[in-house]
């Protein structure tokens, strides 16, 4: 149920969600995108549709993902923390799904609605690759040929998930333009899509891009928040003090936090990438270091000189470099209802490398940069707190691009 | 509303032709090299000029334009320099409508107020905004016709006959049939095609029609000229501004009146 003045009813009807998300799209691709919202309309108000979801979420991607008490990792935090404080320090496990990221749940939900759609070829985008290598997956699973456009800089430093697409069965195309990094690759998969308008469905990565994206993004990573929700009353028999998880376009974050927001008494904490930085140019920080814009769609914070020219976003997490942010979380940070912090490359590697010796889990950089805030906060707060932090993805793809951060030669 | 355009496409009409619509962008070779380009544009007898606003991710255009978009940013161009180029064109040439061109965070960037206001005093003469449709108007819209600046719409082969109402309210200046789904400067459409659509969005509005996308010879223009108000060239003069350097003012003022002699021989349908 949802109170008369909830914080989930979001967007309104034409995809605002306050001043921000919305339909700025070219003509040619206006008419699709209405048809995918009614497309989704239909689909969720549809039991056989959600059953089906649910069904692959289980069996195919392994869902419920665990809750898990870190407790060496609260142990360490304590010990350095001041006397009584250090709270309990939970992950939600997303990094055990199949293909190892939270991507897949997203994934699943969209294949499913271009099925429904008659749609006959799959094309997405992808930074770190890990929405490339899920959505490979799912056009594998469904027998769909499928293109993914990735920055020819990404393709670099991600080699591991490039190879992986390509043993799916997808086509790679490396993106020469711009920076030749994840907003190069959503330019390169519009242009794609508004030239096969017909027959071909793209699957966006993040809660970002024209209405309806964010939202149904949203709803189909939100049974991270539902499951965590359920099973911390379990486990604790309330819910958790503090939410945390890292922002790139913010999928994982709002999947984590919606079913949250109601609940006035958990705060949130998205995590931005800090990069070298907010003093320096080298960061994607868009709540921190930008300003309303409009790009991909959808009106929201964007890094951007004074002429509304894009700047180039850095991170050390292929993930979160890109220079915007999910509408949605632009409208939580000017309410005030989700917190918006950063954390750097430096921060997220010595994260990354606490996680790997305290609990035997290797992180991916992004959820890294989560665990180096939450790492910050459980300095001020007490140790009978709780922190929910979402480890969206595990750390196998970035192990050459950590060794190279640290001098080490493999 | 300014009325350059009316008077324009209305003594095409006269002349029996379709008014040639010629595109650059602005910036390209560089702020203080586009003014000879536009120049060059006119002599060659381009009617209408669209201006393109670089920005740094086109991404409803194909490489020829992403290129020019890369050449002029390179070169350091900003808003206000845009703004110049417009205003040199407008003291050179007080009787030829010039469309700005653009996407729509460099001209949301200080507001849409100020951008329409700016552009209507520099003297253009309307605004086409690719990533703004009917349903976010609001965002630029009313800024615009405040400005007395015409807001151009574009209309394309998946605009059917249930949106076509939406895609023309709020319309002036012309229509703009993209004339392919795709991005510009590659494939063009089949002539039967185009014609169909032409007929279709005549039934719809009293607006001059211009025709772009993949347009690219004399012959395609002569073409799409006897069916079409309007016949937009880009992609092909942007490339002899990437290829020819400094003799690209000579190259554009032959290229296009070339284009220009194809279009007066024709025969109107109309």
């Amino acid at each position: 149920m949802t109170l008369a003045n909830s914080l989930r009813t979001q967007p309104d009807e034409r995809g605002h969600f306050g001043q921000f998300g919305g339909r700025y799209v070219a003509e040619t691709l206006m008419p699709l995108i209405l048809e995918l919202e009614r497309a989704y309309r239909a689909a969720k108000a549809d039991p056989a549709f959600q059953a089906q979801f649910d069904d692959l979420l289980e069996h195919y991607v392994g869902r419920p993902s665990p809750l898990y008490f870190a407790e060496r990792l609260t142990e360490a935090l304590r010990d350095s923390a001041p006397a009584g404080m250090g709270p309990k320090v939970y992950f939600k496990r997303d990094e055990l799904n199949h293909t190892g990221a939270h991507k897949i749940n997203n994934c699943i939900g969209q294949i499913l609605l271009a099925i429904r759609m008659g749609k006959t070829r799959i094309i997405a985008e992808t930074g770190a690759g890990q929405h490339g290598v899920a959505t490979a997956t799912v056009a594998a699973r469904f027998g769909l040929p499928c293109t993914i456009y990735m920055g020819a800089r990404d393709v670099e430093r991600q080699s591991p998930n490039v190879f992986r697409m390509k043993l799916l069965g997808a086509e790679v195309r490396p993106v020469e333009s711009g920076a030749k990094t994840l907003k190069d690759a959503m330019n390169e998969a519009l242009r794609d899509w508004v030239a096969n308008v017909d027959d071909t469905f793209y699957i966006i990565g993040t809660a970002a891009g024209p209405h309806p994206y964010p939202e149904l993004v949203r709803d189909f990573q939100s049974v991270i928040g539902r499951e965590a929700r359920t099973q911390m009353l379990e486990r604790e028999g309330r819910l958790p003090d503090l939410l945390v998880a890292a922002i790139g376009g913010g999928s994982n974050a709002i999947g984590l936090f919606h079913p949250f927001l109601d609940d006035t008494e958990v705060a949130m904490l998205g995590v931005e990438a800090a990069g070298h930085g907010l003093d320096t140019d080298q960061h994607a920080a868009s709540l921190a270091g930008g300003r309303p814009g409009v790009l991909h769609g959808n009106r929201t914070y964007l890094l951007q000189d004074e002429d509304g020219q894009i700047s180039e976003a850095h991170s050390i997490s292929a993930g979160l470099d890109y220079p915007g942010i999910g509408p949605e979380h632009s409208w939580l940070h000017e309410i005030g209802r989700v917190r918006y912090e950063s954390a750097t490359d430096r921060e997220a590697l010595d994260a990354f490398q606490l996680l790997c010796r305290t609990e035997g889990i290797i992180p991916a950089l992004e959820p890294s940069h989560a665990l180096a805030a939450a790492t910050r906060k459980s300095r001020e707060m007490e140790q009978d707190r709780i922190i929910l932090a979402n480890l969206c993805g595990r750390g196998d793809k970035d192990i050459f691009t950590v060794a190279d951060a640290l001098g080490v030669a493999l | 509303m300014s009325d350059r355009l009316s008077a324009r496409f209305a003594a095409c009409r006269a002349d029996g032709r379709a008014a040639l619509v010629t595109f650059v962008t602005g910036g390209d070779p560089s702020p203080g090299g586009t003014g000879a380009i536009l120049d060059a544009l006119v002599e060659g007898g381009a009617d209408i000029i669209e201006l393109g606003m670089p920005f740094t991710d086109p991404m409803a255009d194909g490489p020829a334009i992403q290129r020019a978009n890369l050449r002029a940013l390179g070169a350091g161009t900003t808003t206000r320099d845009l703004l110049d180029i417009v205003r040199g064109f407008r003291d050179r040439h007080p009787d030829t409508p010039l469309v700005l061109m653009g996407y729509a965070n460099p001209m949301l960037a200080r507001g849409a107020g100020w951008f329409a206001r700016e552009a209507a005093a520099a003297g253009a003469d309307g605004v086409i905004c690719v990533d703004i449709p009917p349903e976010e108007d609001e965002a630029l819209g009313p800024a615009l016709r405040a400005a007395r600046l015409h807001p151009i719409r574009l209309a394309t082969p998946t605009s059917d006959a249930a949106r076509l109402p939406a895609v023309l309210r709020g319309a002036s200046g012309f229509l703009y049939y993209v004339s392919v789904a795709g991005i510009t400067g590659l494939q063009q459409a089949a002539q039967h095609s185009i014609e169909s659509a032409v007929a279709r969005l005549r039934a719809a509005t009293d607006l001059p029609i211009a025709v772009g996308f993949g347009i690219r010879s004399p012959e395609q223009a002569a073409a799409i000229g006897r069916v079409a108000d309007g016949v937009v060239v880009g992609s092909a003069i942007v490339d002899l501004v990437g290829s020819e350097g400094e003799n690209a003012p000579a190259a554009v003022r032959s290229f296009v009146s070339a284009l220009a002699q194809a279009c007066a021989r024709q025969e109107h349908a109309a």
